[in-house]
Formats: structure tokens, sequence, C-alpha cells
């Protein structure tokens, strides 16, 4: 077998008394669709923030394409192609959807311009279409403030994506988006990752969600990772229903 | 077809010059006003990020100050201001490495701190800046000519405005390129930027030392106006002026500086001339009924007044 393209071992991370993670290993293939399912408060989102650099792991260590890129800044991770979205979308509030994704397009190839548009020809037309990819092409002049919850997630999806990461991380992407709408949001998102072949880690609540979407499961449960596997498997394990799955209908009643 | 923006450009212009032309006293306040403008678009450019500065008197003085101490040594106009925006640029970048790292209420507060320490310089080293008497600045050549005070006058004011032109074009262009538009992500979601790899201090440091060679470009023509400067142009009111003149004017466009500070002065004039012991209150009240009744300044009234009148033509 190959090298992981991201690897995390030993991660681990207390808030007080919480451990959100506690020796935690994982490893996440090259074009793989990773789900991440768990309690609330288990420590999935942690998990995304100490890969993303925006938290430090008290101890572990995580490889990215055989780097080791623990306690790098947020930036610098970014460069070396990791990229998320967020569980509550991130956005420009006062610009356009366009304007949103071409910032991070203009992120990518060329920031420093001081006295050419952002939305020149390159840029736009790259950003247009990625907005066509997540179904956004016709909100692109829509500002961020105007749109639902389901096309403000598709937008901090697009936002991440432009950043043509190896690896996109997203946190609960169909949360807060109507039950109608979520497979659609999501046949949009894995059908545009899978076109462009990019790895992806998300964090979801939704079992429907994961079994359609994920290649593989991780179920997180007391700050280490209970099983990993094939959905199917993973999903019947008595062991997930009691720790994960339970606990989640307890609250998707609630 | 012209940009609108352009044709209101070159009608104040036009404005300008007429009004200059017709009423020989208002070439003083028209120059003072194009000067400040300058400086109050640097402020705009900080406003996009959300940051209001309330010290840029600071670089106002530095350009001042470096036009009256070069002044001996160095005797054109168009050699002075170019020296005098170089040396506010070069303070404002090693103070942005500094400020550019705060946001908000100390943002602003360091900025006044800076500048209210370069205004106590400026008074206490009486053998370097003459104190509170100031110094007098000479008459400078203008490309070699040493012109009489008419054609002076006339000169530096329509040197002025052709800054306020270029200036205001290149800064429209700025606000829309990527630089600009990542201002205003800090203002809404700074960290995001940051998870697309780019430095919001950064991006913040670039409009700051801007608006620093914006301030010096701006004391500079002031100094070349007035011919005396004083440690009186890096006092906080001044630097609350120029904030003044950034919300009346309105932030939605790069003419909205000039036009707020072409309406504060004549409206200071006139005020003072008519109300001599109550102008500040005249100036208050304006302000009052800009931030109650058209918060998006001079610039958003004139939007609301006249764009609707042509989109409905």
């Amino acid at each position: 077998m190959s090298e992981p393209l991201l690897s995390a071992r030993g991660l681990a991370i207390a808030f007080g008394g919480v451990r959100a993670a506690d020796g935690v290993d994982l490893d996440v293939a090259e074009g793989e669709i990773l789900a991440i399912i768990g309690p609330n408060g288990a420590g999935k989102t942690t998990f995304i923030n100490m890969t993303t650099g925006y938290l430090r792991p008290q101890a572990g260590r995580i490889l990215f394409g055989g780097e080791d890129i623990t306690g790098l800044a947020p930036r610098a991770i970014v460069r070396r192609g990791i990229a998320r979205s967020f569980q509550i979308p991130q956005l420009f509030a006062e610009q356009t959807v366009i304007e949103n994704v071409a910032l991070k397009v203009a992120a990518r190839r060329g920031f420093w311009r001081a006295f050419t548009p952002l939305l020149d020809h390159t840029t736009a037309s790259e950003a247009m279409r990625l907005l066509e990819q997540v179904g956004l092409a016709q909100l692109a002049t829509a500002r961020a403030t105007e749109l639902n919850e389901g096309a403000r997630k598709l937008t901090d999806v697009a936002m991440a994506m432009a950043l043509e990461p190896r690896l996109l991380l997203m946190d609960e992407p169909t949360s807060g988006v109507a039950s109608a709408e979520k497979f659609a949001v999501m046949d949009t998102l894995v059908g545009a990752l899978r076109a462009r072949r990019t790895t992806a880690v998300f964090v979801e609540h939704d079992m429907e969600v994961v079994e359609r979407y994920a290649d593989r499961v991780a179920v997180w449960s007391q700050g280490k990772i209970l099983v990993a596997g094939p959905p199917r498997e993973v999903l019947a394990d008595p062991a997930v229903l009691r720790e994960v799955i339970g606990v989640e209908t307890a609250h998707a009643g609630a | 077809m012209m940009p609108r923006a352009t044709i209101v450009a070159l009608l104040g212009t036009v404005g300008i010059l007429a009004a200059a032309a017709l009423a020989p006293w208002l070439k003083f306040v028209l120059t003072v006003a194009l000067a400040k403008g300058l400086a109050v678009m640097g402020i705009l450019l900080l406003l996009r990020a959300g940051q209001v500065s309330f010290g840029h008197a600071l670089y106002l003085s530095i350009g001042a100050y470096t036009v009256a101490f070069l002044r001996p040594a160095v005797p054109d106009l168009l050699v002075l201001l170019p020296l005098a925006a170089a040396v506010a640029l070069g303070v404002g970048l090693v103070i942005g490495l500094f400020v550019a790292r705060y946001r908000d209420i100390f943002f602003g507060m360091l900025n006044l701190a800076f500048s209210m320490v370069f205004h106590s310089l400026l008074e206490k080293l009486y053998a370097i800046t003459k104190g509170t008497d100031g110094i007098r600045v000479f008459r400078p050549t203008v490309a070699g000519f040493a012109l009489e005070r008419l054609p002076y006058e006339w000169a530096v004011l329509g040197l002025a405005l052709l800054l306020a032109l270029g200036l205001g074009w290149l800064a429209a262009r700025f606000l829309v390129s990527p630089l600009g538009q990542a201002l205003v992500a800090i203002k809404t979601r700074e960290t995001r930027l940051e998870f697309a790899g780019v430095s919001a201090r950064r991006v913040l440091l670039v409009a700051y030392a801007a608006s620093a060679a914006l301030g010096g470009l701006a004391g500079a023509l002031l100094a070349c106006t007035t011919l005396h400067v004083t440690p009186h142009l890096a006092y906080w009111t001044q630097s609350g002026e120029l904030v003044f003149i950034a919300i009346l004017g309105g932030g939605g466009s790069i003419l909205g500086p000039y036009l707020g500070s072409v309406v504060y002065e004549l409206v200071r004039v006139y005020a003072a001339a008519a109300l001599p012991d109550a102008w500040q209150m005249v100036l208050g009240a304006v302000l009052l009924g800009i931030i109650l009744f058209a918060s998006r300044g001079l610039w958003g009234l004139y939007e609301d007044l006249v764009m609707r009148g042509w989109r409905r033509a």
C-alpha cells in the first residue's frame, strides 16, 4: 500500500478536563473520501482545527505527504495543500458570492496585485466555473448575506475548493441544510471532489449521508478512533450503534 | 461610455477651477480642501478594513515638516512633494509593522499615541523645530520657475487637482483589486483570509503604508499652500478632522473624500465668517445630520438624489 496522504499519530489535546483527542491515529489515503462520525463534542472539529493549524496538538504528530506539519501556522499549512470549510459558513459578508470565491482563487494564483481588478478575466471565469460545479452560478452576484443556509454552505466549500487543495477538510457540510436539499448538496459536492480527484475528510452527523458518500468511516469516541472501515461494516457494528448512533438518535430527537 | 464617477470627477474639476477663477480667495480654501481630500482618501482605505485611525495627522505633519526642513536645500515643489510622500511612506511602513497587528479601538488609539508623541516632539525640540512658532516655508519654485504669488497659487491648485484625479483613479482601481477587496474581507472575516494562505496583517500594512504616503503628500501640499508649518498639524484634532471628513463625504466612492473635504472647508469658512464664536457648532450639526439621516455620507446622498434620477431617465 502506498504512503497515506495524511497521517496522524498519537494526537492528543485536552480542554480543561475534556480530552478531545487522547492518542488518535488516523490515516487518509490519496483520493479517498473519509467520513468522521462521533457524538457531539467528541473532538471531530478539533481534529480539523489541529490539522489546519488552528490548534496545536499537545502531543502527537501530523504528517502530510510525508512532511511533519504539526503546529505550523494556518497559512503555511494552506500553502502545502490543505483547505477547509466550516460548520458555520465563514463568508465575507459584504461581498458577492463570486467575489468570495474569487478572493480564494486569487489567493492561489496571484494575490498581491494592487491595480488590476480582482474579477479580471481569468480569475472571474475560474470562480464562475467553480460556482457552476457547485450549482451556484445563478447566485454569483448575490451578496453573501442574502443566501439561504444551503447556498452559504456551498459557497463556503467552493471557497475551499478554489484553493485547489490536495486535501479538503469539511466540517458538517450538510448541517443546517434543509433535509430535502442535503442529498442534492452532497451530490454536487462529492461530484466536484471526484471530478477534481481531491482527497476529502468530512465530519458528519447524518448517517444516511455517510453511508451514501463516504468511502470509509472513522468513528471518533472519547478522544480515540473507535473503529474505521467501509460504511456498511462500521455502521452495523454494535459498539458503534451503542456509542455513537444511539446518542445521535437521542440528539436528533431532542 | 465613460464611467459615471469619471464624469463627476471631471465636472468637479471644472467646478473647482471655475470657482477659483471667479472668487480668487477661494483658491486657497480649495487647495487646502484637495490636499485634505488626499489624506482622507488614505483614511478611506483603512475604513474599508473597518479600521479607524485617530492619528493620521502624524503623516500630515511629517509631510509638512519634510517640506519645511528640506526647502532650503531642495527648492522645487515637484521634488519636495514626492520626497515628503516617500518619508511618510517610510515612517508608515515602520509604524505599520506595529499597528497592523491591532484592530479596532487598539488600532485607533495606537495611531493616536504615535501622533501625540510626534506632536510633543515638534513642540519641545525648539532648537530644531522652533516649537509652536513653527517654520516659515519660502515659496518653492515650480519645475524650476520662481513664480509670483498669483501664478504660484494657481500652480499649486492645479497640481493638487492633478494629484487628486490621478491618485483617485489609482485608488479606485486599488479598491477593486484583490488587495482592495481583501480589505473588505478583513472587516468581515479576517480568519478566513488566513485560511486562504493570505496574511491579513500584510494586506493591512499595504493599505496603511499607502494611507501614510497620501497623508504625507497632503501635508506637503498644505505646507506649500500655507507656507508655514506648526506642530498643530500633528495635533489630535487634525486627525479627528480627517475622520470627520471621511464620514461626512462617505466611503462609498473615492470621490467621497473630496466632496466631503470641499464641503467641510466651505462650511468652515462661511460658518466662521458668519458665526465667529459658534462655527464648530455648525460643523457638529452638519455631521450629526449626516449620521442621522444619510449614514452613507454626502456621496451616498448624492447617489440617492442624482443616480436614481439618471436611472429613471
